[in-house]
């Protein structure tokens, strides 16, 4: 991948970033009072006009909900969550859904547009269709007629259980189950929005599916909700992006992504995370706790997580694969970059079910300033699961001496067929190699964003080039100011 | 011969109910120093009780089943009947050792043993320390383990009675190996609380190898505590060979200190037994100290082998090694938990971190965690694990050379081990493991059912 | 008299068939050379000879002094007399040489119904074959070729077969990889070691291994058949016009 060409430029957004994201937009917006009961449960379902079982789903999950603890086990100091002191439902205001793009809130649009994500643009020039999540509402799918004549579908998760509720209900949950852990039950209790996505068989989705997630309101949590089907044969391609505006408070996200894949289907799922990470002194910044899980359900099905990491205060989270079907195969690329008091622990499962099942490792923790960055990845082969192959890498780079980077592989293996193979290396970033830079006349901010983008090139490579470039600033704009 | 009370629901009951009968006793039969610690100790165990699956440390080894067990535990200090020096005949040959015993929990030695110690070194009970070194025991006594927030580290302490004391003086060199022989001897049910206190102090050298042989078909279950300090520039060597039976649980808690420029190698090697519960915990105090750990398990059956281990980088310009080789055959079960932590400061660290598995039958369950926490930048640190099988390409090459599959996979089978071995810096110790690993891969190590009957040489 | 009979073999890996109806004979004392282009299947039938698990053998018979390989073990075929000398020979960390080399012997030995050597006779005998291929003595004191270069690897390769002393030999692209002196010093050790009554199987791409291993026979192994057996001039011919005219004379 080739680092941005207009150097000067580069440096000066790099000297001039601090959270380029970290605006609010004035748009009238319904919030409903603090607190998580039953009644608000209900009052979110109705809201969104449900259907019986949809609400019974969440009251049991609720219900789950309040016999759990917070997990501690993470590498993650929490502070205590106030529960009650969340509003759960925000929803900029509108009086119907917008028909076109003329009848969007042209607040919202502006914002879209302050994101670097112009609806129209996108529409027009990258042929990417966007879901945009503002708070817990999905705001707008662009290109959804054409992917329809695919029999593709494409909506927020509220028009999806209006509009196809058998495909919902068969799914919804099916990989990640209400009961799963503390927060999907949370978010299974009172998710408000998120995006559905179905390939019928056979279809090979010609575009990136896209969502921007962003929490706008303050005093929210966003509980959105991602589910996407893969049926016989099909493929299709997803990205998500996330940020939200600088606020002195922690707001809390805990989303859920599930994927099914059918037989020989395949997904690809990038993220590339950058909610607000709080301010230089820890301050503020979003709770990052999500479930993602996938299920190669079918034989031959191939799922692929490739995640960029920068954002959050804190990022608790997992993206896994139950590789339940014959030769599926499933990969996890991350790269996750703390700076200042940011704290991660986030990895992945590969849970191998069935037989000559493969899975690839492949993790870059990049940890500056005061920040902890933890890997933590388990690697299950079941004991009727036949020549299972792994294979895990995860490297730690350490930009001075106050952070830390830590990894934690779990493997369990139930099967004597198996091969699996774990690898990890912790270094620091080689002063040989930024005076190699230096004497070439590249500053050393510069040089730190060169290495390290090399160092995350395998990750970066397997992103979308519309994200990768994104991603590679992403990565030098985090790690601004880690060099004393 | 003192027995816990009935089973309660939980299997901490037994033990607190017996606790609170013979604390009078236990005080007597120990040191005031060792005593001191006792109480608090306790009120620990008793708040928090034995581990469960759920402590991340014991996520793999379930020892309450263990310990629910009625055993008998030798609190009245009866008098061990046999002399370990006729009845148990383990030494490793050549090895020339100066040879003690510790029979179920009581230590045993023959004068003409501990007269051909240097002269300083001190070797024996607890106790007599405790009356000849009052200082000492105070200053070193329950220091390393009292750190660990393990309530089995505690149990040990609030049950002890006596154990082992070796102190080398400064500028002190034992050319002769030392070695201990822990006997599990009994015809019921029986539990031993050893406790091993080892002071070597500066520009000193010593090795001790430890053997843990059991004897019949009693259930047994031993719980050790091993405190090691290890002084300025010295070397010292701390071997460990288990070779027991199927119903033998060994909880074995070993913390060593390290200051500067010490060098040390442990190594833990498990041939036969039940269920063995390893915890290793090295502390680097001092800089340019430098840790070998290494262990090996080789298991079938229903065996189980849990390597719980954590080395502390605690300054700068520390080295560690670590090696961990598993051979999982029948429905054995292994595990190897690997934690280096890099303190904050602890700069130029430099580890690595190596667990090699093979799971011989799809019965094998392997669990393996290494894990890097690492706060300081300047550092080198490495981990590497798998699971796997033999080299099916190695393999075939032997049998077209004329071997057969079995003789084959065996010759792979000792190198794989033997890498463990050939960090032993005990040449005799070495090569009667290189004998041991091969018969026990050939089946011809049987249960070791004691070691008077050990006559495989 | 027969040594070698191939039978219309078949054999495939991983359900692809690579051999489709070899059919060859070798009697004692010959040297075979089978020559053709990359995966025309040469390494296959070298493979299965000596009973690579890899491969599946769906049709035809091999027999070697009369006896059913097929029905034999990789080690029995070994103990029978059958060598391989691997294009890739495997690399063995922690077995050491002469550890390996004593089990093999032994293993033959006990075949023919000989005595196991002694320790003594035993290096004795290393030292003795050692000289064959000039291989040095820390390499024999290494592991099984870890550590070796592509040349040390042949080489131990032909130390081994003059350590066993089969009555077959199979040089797969023995000289693949090697320098001219090398390959000098390896062709050397395979005629030292030549008798009457052993046979030598010499597979390569190239004429130049047969300018010092003199063939009696050549065959072209194209696309899993041998299309083509004829005399040593065959070799010079292939050398001179490469395998196209071959392809010719098939009619593709």
């Amino acid at each position: 991948m080739q680092i941005n060409d207009n150097k000067n430029e580069y440096v000066k957004k790099v000297a001039a970033s601090d959270y380029k994201y970290g605006f609010t937009t004035d748009i009238e917006t319904e919030i409903i009072p603090k607190g998580l009961n039953e009644d608000v449960i209900r009052l979110i379902s109705a809201k969104k006009g449900e259907p019986d079982w949809l609400l019974d789903f969440r009251l049991k999950a609720y219900r789950h909900w309040t016999t759990l603890t917070m997990p501690r086990w993470a590498h993650l100091d929490i502070p205590d969550i106030d529960f009650q002191d969340i509003s759960y439902y925000a929803n900029p205001l509108k009086k119907d859904g917008p028909k076109s793009m003329d009848e969007v809130d042209p607040e919202l649009i502006k914002t879209f547009n302050k994101l670097g994500i112009p609806l129209e643009e996108q529409m027009a020039l990258s042929g990417m269709a966007v879901d945009a999540v503002m708070d817990s509402v999905s705001v707008k799918t662009t290109f959804k007629e054409s992917l329809m004549e695919k029999g593709i579908i494409f909506c927020s998760i509220s028009e999806a259980v209006r509009e196809h509720p058998d495909l919902v209900r068969r799914y919804l949950g099916s990989v990640v189950s209400p009961t799963d852990n503390f927060f999907a039950a949370l978010n299974s209790a009172v998710f408000t929005d998120g995006s559905f996505v179905y390939i019928p068989k056979g279809v090979r989705c010609p575009m990136e599916l896209s969502t921007y997630f962003r929490i706008n309101a303050a005093g929210t949590g966003q509980f959105e909700r991602t589910l996407i089907v893969a049926d016989d044969d099909s493929y299709v391609s997803y990205l998500e992006g996330c940020t939200a505006p600088m606020r002195d408070s922690n707001q809390l996200h805990a989303a859920i992504v599930e994927i099914y894949v059918h037989d020989r289907a395949e997904v690809k799922y990038s993220t590339v995370q950058n909610w607000y990470p709080g301010d230089k002194e820890g301050k503020g910044g979003i709770y990052n706790f999500v479930t993602k899980r996938g299920l190669c359900k079918g034989v031959s099905s191939k799922l692929s997580w490739t995640q960029v990491e920068t954002g959050s205060a804190i990022t608790w989270k997992y993206p896994s694969c139950v590789l339940a079907g014959n030769n599926s195969q499933a990969e996890f690329y991350s790269v996750a970059v703390t700076n200042n008091f940011q704290q991660a622990d986030t990895g992945t499962k590969m849970i191998h079910l069935g037989s000559n099942t493969r899975s690839t490792i492949i993790s870059k923790g990049i940890s500056a300033g005061r920040s902890q960055n933890s890997y933590r990845g388990l690697v299950r082969v079941a004991e009727k699961a036949e020549n299972v192959r792994n294979y895990s890498q995860c490297d730690s780079l350490l930009l001075g001496d106050k952070c830390g980077a830590h990894t934690f592989p779990y493997m369990d293996i139930h099967n004597d067929t198996a091969v699996v193979e774990h690898e990890a290396t912790t270094s620091k970033i080689s002063e040989e190699q930024i005076f190699y830079c230096n004497q070439r006349g590249i500053a050393t901010e510069e040089a730190i964003g060169l290495i390290v983008n090399g160092y995350a090139r395998e990750v970066l490579n397997k992103l979308p080039m519309e994200f990768a470039v994104e991603a590679q600033k992403l990565l030098q704009v985090s790690l601004e100011g880690s060099v004393g | 011969m003192t027995k816990p009370s009935d089973m309660n629901a939980s299997p901490e009951r037994q033990y607190v109910d017996l606790f609170r009968q013979v604390r009078p006793m236990l005080a007597r039969h120990s040191a005031p120093e060792m005593d001191a610690l006792r109480d608090e100790a306790f009120s620990f165990f008793e708040a928090k009780g034995f581990p469960t699956l759920k402590d991340e440390a014991y996520r793999y080894t379930d020892l309450r089943l263990k310990f629910a067990i009625d055993y008998g535990m030798n609190l009245n200090r009866l008098e061990v009947k046999v002399d370990p020096y006729k009845a148990f005949r383990c030494d490793v040959p050549n090895l020339s050792t100066s040879l003690f015993f510790v029979v179920n929990d009581t230590f045993c030695a023959r004068p003409e043993h501990l007269t051909a110690l240097p002269s300083g070194v001190e070797l024996m009970s607890l106790r007599e320390a405790a009356a000849k070194h009052p200082s000492l025991l105070a200053s070193r006594y329950g220091k390393l383990a009292g750190q660990s927030q393990d309530s089995l580290t505690a149990f040990n302490t609030a049950f002890v009675e006596d154990g082992v004391f070796l102190y080398v003086p400064d500028n002190v060199v034992v050319e002769k190996p030392i070695q201990l022989i822990n006997v599990m001897s009994s015809t019921v049910d029986m539990m031993a609380n050893r406790r091993i206190l080892i002071i070597i102090g500066e520009n000193a050298q010593a090795k001790l190898l430890v053997c843990d042989h059991a004897d019949g078909e009693a259930n047994y279950l031993s719980t050790q505590v091993a405190e090691i300090y290890v002084g300025r520039n010295s070397v010292f060597d701390y071997y460990e060979l288990e070779e027991t039976t199927a119903n033998t649980t060994r909880v074995a808690n070993t913390y060593l200190s390290q200051d500067a420029s010490s060098n040390v190698l442990v190594n833990g090697v498990t041939l036969t037994n039940g269920t063995t519960r390893n915890h290793v915990n090295v502390m680097l105090e001092g800089e340019n100290a430098e840790i070998m750990l290494g262990g090996i398990a080789t298991v079938d059956r229903r065996q189980h082998v849990d390597n719980n281990t954590v080395i502390q980088h605690r300054v700068p310009r520390c080295t560690s090694h670590e090696l961990f080789k598993y051979v999982l055959d029948d429905e054995a079960t292994g595990a190897f938990a690997g934690k280096v932590r890099v303190n904050p400061g602890a700069q130029k660290t430099s580890s690595q971190q190596t667990n090699k598995n093979l799971c011989l039958t799809k019965q094998a369950r392997m669990y393996a965690q290494p894990q890097l926490e690492i706060y300081a930048d300047d550092v080198k640190c490495s981990h590497g694990a798998t699971v796997g099988q033999l080299d099916e390409n190695a393999v075939f090459y032997m049998r077209q050379r004329g071997l057969s599959k079995k003789e084959a996979m065996n010759l792979l089978m000792f190198a794989f081990v033997n890498e463990v071995v050939d960090f032993i810096r005990m040449d005799a110790l070495k090569d009667r493991l290189h004998l041991l690993v091969e018969k026990r891969f050939r089946g011809e190590l049987d249960r070791c059912g004691g070691c008077s009957k050990c006559k495989y040489e | 008299m027969k040594l070698l009979e191939i039978n219309d073999l078949h054999a495939s890996i991983d359900g692809k068939e690579i051999l489709k109806g070899i059919n060859l004979e070798i009697n004692a004392g010959e040297v075979h050379a089978i020559m053709g282009p990359n995966g025309s299947g040469k390494s296959t039938l070298s493979a299965v000879l000596v009973g690579n698990p890899a491969y599946e053998v769906t049709r035809g018979t091999i027999r070697f002094n009369g006896k059913d390989v097929l029905a034999m073990s990789p080690e029995e075929r070994s103990r029978e007399g059958m060598f391989l000398s691997f294009q890739y020979p495997v690399e063995i960390p922690g077995v050491s040489m002469v550890n390996f080399m004593r089990a093999a012997v032994n293993e033959h030995r006990k075949h023919r119904g000989l005595p196991q050597l002694t320790a003594s006779e035993f290096l004795k005998l290393m030292r003795e074959k050692r000289a064959i291929v000039e291989l040095d003595n820390k390499l024999a004191n290494r592991s099984v070729n870890e550590g070796f270069s592509g040349g040390e690897k042949k080489r131990n390769e032909i130390f081994q077969m003059a350590m066993l002393e089969p009555t077959l030999s199979i040089l797969d692209e023995t000289d693949s990889g090697l320098d001219i002196d090398a390959l000098r010093i390896v062709a050397d050790g395979v005629n030292k070691l030549k008798t009457p009554e052993t046979s030598v199987i010499v597979i390569t791409h190239y004429q130049r291994l047969l300018d010092y291993i003199k063939p009696d026979i050549v065959h072209v192994l194209y696309k899993g058949r041998i299309v083509k057996t004829s005399g040593p001039e065959l070799a010079l011919e292939l050398e001179e016009k490469g395998y196209d005219w071959i392809k010719k004379e098939l009619g593709e």
